[in-house]
């Protein structure tokens, strides 16, 4: 951060910590590029802002807070069932649909919070996971709800705002994802900056010493645990809403890791990490459909030891190195 | 309400063991208001542990700690920190990648309560971001407080600890080896910072400079192997031949 | 004539030992220097193929691959010490988790490259085919000489530990680290010695397993989430803690399967899940 070009004063300093950068808006000025430049492939860009979403809510978890977890799709797969159920059985408004998943899905991370923010380490890793793993069991079980291995059957998405017709392009899927991805960015865009914001960064600098400064960090943790998990369980339902299905592998321990690799491979903590890294994840994937699945993992685990090794913060993160030396620091 | 002669600091009867091994037996002690009291002892006696125990980050085994007249044993540490009881790391324990701004205004706004506002912007608290500001400035970190913690050379990372320390406006301060590793150049700075604290605040500091403990203590307390053994006057510690023998004989400097 | 439940037992605990074999080094090591490792499971699935290669293409006996087997997961396991893994000592957890993970999809990607990701076929000698019968049991050989060699096996660890040199270092190293180096004990060369350990038994765990759970790549990863609860419910740095939980496990699991198999893993999850909450470190954990 460049001193010359800020005012000295503390409270100008953080508010231009904050400002929007240029290349920020060129950024969300490009997600509208699809529709000009690949209009063939919008379904594809609507699946891509659906877990640019789900990777945001996971970065404020893990790269905020420095939560591991290994098992968040499951969130994201209460968020779908939900959504999908409530369509099945008559009501299949959209926005409320997100509504009810969101609201599903943050009393169920509430519930887990006060148990999460009591671990951390190997226990916290293995309960992530343990709450994943059990939610797919139970989902699998419970046929006679989810519909079992055959996934959720006769959902309808109604007509966004009573115009938008899901069409099977996915014109309307996509500035449907985009709009929720967008506005729901903003919401976390101020939280990043808000004093909670703050204190989430302190947690993940150096939990030991927040108690020591007056600051009571499971309950920061709960609460952020909870707005996590809804934001998954909103992503969750925009899948449900615009594929019209819902299937066992939403909330898989598969989705979860993926998840992880995609907000590492972008870089955690720089909220626009998940964002990154999800579509350089799965316009990969689009392209490289053809090949045997243990070539994917092979290069998968290739990308995870570079990254680790080489690149921690991710493709940001070395982004970020660069334009700093570039700047002549 | 507390009358003056009610002692800021105190416990009856601490104590705690790990299995066999007892670190802290039975430690009565007694801190005035506004009082400069330091603790020595050699490595292992227990010092840190001390620490630990009052500001509850390790429960104790008996007894019992209170802060003015409140009995606060069974407090949980940031519950102890906003009564007024705040302890400084021997190691740095700060936020390496905050820079020193973020991380005292995050401690004001935790002591303001406003933590858990995620609508505004961190910039439009004014009031906490001046407070913190000026903590920063009277401890001659001003001119530092934009750059990450992590890239703040080790004597400024030791300043920083005390200021975060200060960001609580503690009643009680702990502060355990304040210049622990600074270099003697730099450690001026930290000596001063800590004589220009108010006189209405109490403090506790564990020290190995006897320099330091002589100039700035008007009472010393010698623990050794978990247990209290001997306090008065630095005169009195100075004659103690027990205390020479099992302490001050061995280490002059540090 | 003992009722069939005790069939079940048996059966459950020979697969608890070796879900112990599988577990020991990674309970250790993790206790020893909190390195997450989940690559530990790839050993062990290498050590199998080596048993699976040596017998089957090369005719040796089984018993014959078993210490290869051991030796080949142990010496890879330095290599991979010595190149990444002692650079992350000091990261975070998630680094680590990472790393390891990474390496994991590698492995798994290389043994379905060359072994195709069908089940390995083995076959026992004669003389641990079949099955004996005591008081109406039916008791197979197999897994009456994995119970016997897995007890011997811990019998060695455990007077290993208590009564050589450096079985105190290593209980002084997972005690307290950092008083272990000031005291001179050379934390990361007995890490590097345990690890090695750890690694090998994996490799022999991955050898033994074939007869009972086949060998194919996914092995890697099935099993890992069982040496996973295992580490995490026995407690860091404990052998008798995953001896116990792998035992606990092992029949839970056969038992679970056997009399309520529309559970599925569920109870396994719930158990984990339920004893982690009551103690975080583990039943014998001390971090």
């Amino acid at each position: 951060m460049a001193l010359t070009e800020t005012a000295r004063t503390p409270q100008l300093y953080l508010q231009h910590l904050s400002r929007w950068r240029p290349i920020e808006i060129a950024f969300w000025l490009a997600t509208l590029l699809p529709y000009w430049l690949t209009p063939d492939y919008l379904s594809l860009a609507s699946q891509i802002a659906i877990t640019a979403l789900f990777a945001l809510s996971l970065d404020l978890i893990l790269g905020y807070a420095g939560i591991v977890s290994l098992g968040h799709a499951a969130f994201f797969g209460i968020g779908a069932y939900t959504a999908g159920l409530l369509s099945k059985y008559g009501w299949g408004e959209p926005l409320t649909g997100l509504a009810a998943a969101a609201f599903t899905a943050a009393i169920v991370g509430y519930a887990t919070s006060f148990i999460i923010a009591r671990f951390r380490h190997l226990a916290l890793i293995m309960l992530t996971m343990g709450f994943g793993l059990l939610l797919g069991e139970l989902a699998n079980s419970a046929g006679w709800l989810t519909g079992g291995v055959d996934g959720l059957q006769g959902i309808h998405t109604w007509n966004l705002l009573g115009y938008f017709h899901f069409d099977l392009y996915g014109y309307t899927a996509y500035g449907y994802s985009l709009a929720v991805l967008f506005v729901v960015f903003l919401g976390a865009r101020r939280l990043i900056h808000s004093p909670f914001g703050l204190a989430l960064r302190g947690i993940r600098e150096n939990r030991t010493r927040m108690p020591a400064i007056g600051a009571a960090s499971r309950t920061h943790i709960q609460m952020i645990y909870t707005i996590s998990a809804a934001l998954a369980g909103i992503a969750g339902a925009l899948l449900s809403e615009t594929t019209q299905t819902v299937s066992l592998d939403s909330l898989s321990f598969e989705r979860s890791a993926e998840l992880l690799v995609m907000l590492v491979l972008g870089g955690a903590g720089r909220l626009y990490g998940g964002l990154v890294g999800a579509a350089i994840f799965m316009v990969a994937r689009d392209q490289f459909s053809g090949i045997e699945p243990q070539y994917w993992y092979f290069w998968i685990g290739v990308l995870l030891v570079v990254v680790v090794i080489f690149m921690p913060n991710g493709v940001l993160g070395g982004l970020a190195k660069i334009y700093a030396r570039w700047r002549g620091r | 309400m507390e009358g003056p002669l009610t002692p800021a600091l105190s416990t009856r009867g601490l104590a705690k063991s790990f299995g066999s091994l007892i670190v802290a037996r039975d430690i009565e002690l007694s801190l005035p208001q506004g009082a400069r009291y330091a603790l020595i002892g050699p490595n292992g006696a227990g010092k840190t542990t001390l620490i630990n125990l009052m500001t509850g980050m390790l429960a104790p085994n008996a007894g019992q700690i209170f802060l003015g007249e409140d009995d606060i044993t069974g407090l949980e540490p940031q519950e102890r920190v906003r009564r007024g009881l705040t302890r400084t790391f021997q190691i740095n324990t700060l936020f390496p990648g905050l820079n020193a701004l973020e991380a005292v205004t995050l401690a004001v706004a935790e002591r303001r309560g406003i933590a858990r506002q995620f609508w505004q912007n961190v910039s439009t608290y004014k009031e906490t971001i001046e407070e913190a500001h000026d903590i920063l400035v009277k401890l001659r970190l001003g001119d530092s407080c934009y750059q990450a913690t992590r890239e703040l050379p080790y004597g400024r990372q030791r300043l920083l600890e005390i200021a975060l320390a200060l960001a609580t406006k503690p009643k009680v301060l702990l502060l355990d080896e304040p210049a622990a590793g600074v270099p003697p150049e730099e450690s001026g700075d930290i000596f001063e910072a800590v004589a220009s604290l108010s006189g209405d605040l109490t403090l506790l500091f564990i020290e190995h400079d006897m320099h330091v403990v002589f100039r700035f203590a008007s009472h010393i307390i010698v623990l050794v192997g978990g247990g209290i053994y001997a306090e008065g006057s630095p005169a009195e510690i100075a004659a103690n031949p027990g205390v020479r023998e099992v302490y001050l004989g061995t280490r002059k400097h540090d | 004539m003992l009722p069939p439940v005790f069939g079940v037992l048996f059966d459950g605990f020979a697969y608890g030992m070796l879900l112990f074999l599988l577990s020991v080094g990674q309970s250790v090591t993790l206790g020893m220097m909190n390195f997450i490792n989940l690559a530990h499971c790839a050993f062990a699935m290498l050590g199998g193929y080596v048993t699976v290669t040596l017998a089957n293409r090369y005719g040796w006996p089984f018993f014959a691959t078993l210490p290869v087997a051991f030796i080949a997961a142990a010496l890879t396991s330095v290599v991979f010490e010595r190149v990444l893994y002692r650079r992350l000592y000091r990261a975070t957890d998630l680094d680590q988790v990472l790393l390891t993970i990474g390496i994991t999809f590698i492995s798994v990607a290389v043994a379905a490259y060359i072994f195709t990701t069908q089940q390995q076929p083995l076959q026992l000698p004669s003389y641990l085919r079949g099955s004996i019968e005591i008081l109406g049991l039916r008791l197979a050989i197999y897994r009456l000489v994995l119970i016997a060699l897995s007890l011997i096996i811990t019998g060695i660890l455990v007077a290993a530990l208590d009564y050589t040199r450096f079985g105190a270092q290593v209980r002084a190293a997972v005690d307290n680290e950092r008083m272990a180096r000031g005291i001179g004990i050379d934390v990361d060369r007995t890490f590097a010695v345990t690890f090695a350990l750890g690694s090998g038994l994996a490799g022999l765990g991955g050898a033994l397993a074939i007869e009972i759970v086949g060998l194919d790549p996914s092995f890697a990863f099935t099993y890992l989430v069982y040496v996973l609860i295992v580490v995490a419910v026995g407690g860091l740095g404990s052998i008798g803690g995953s001896f116990a939980a792998a035992a606990v496990l092992g029949i839970s699991d056969i038992a679970g399967k056997y009399y309520v198999p529309q559970l599925g893993a569920f109870l396994i999850y719930l158990v984990m899940i339920s004893l982690l909450m009551w103690r975080p470190a583990g039943l014998f954990g001390r971090r």
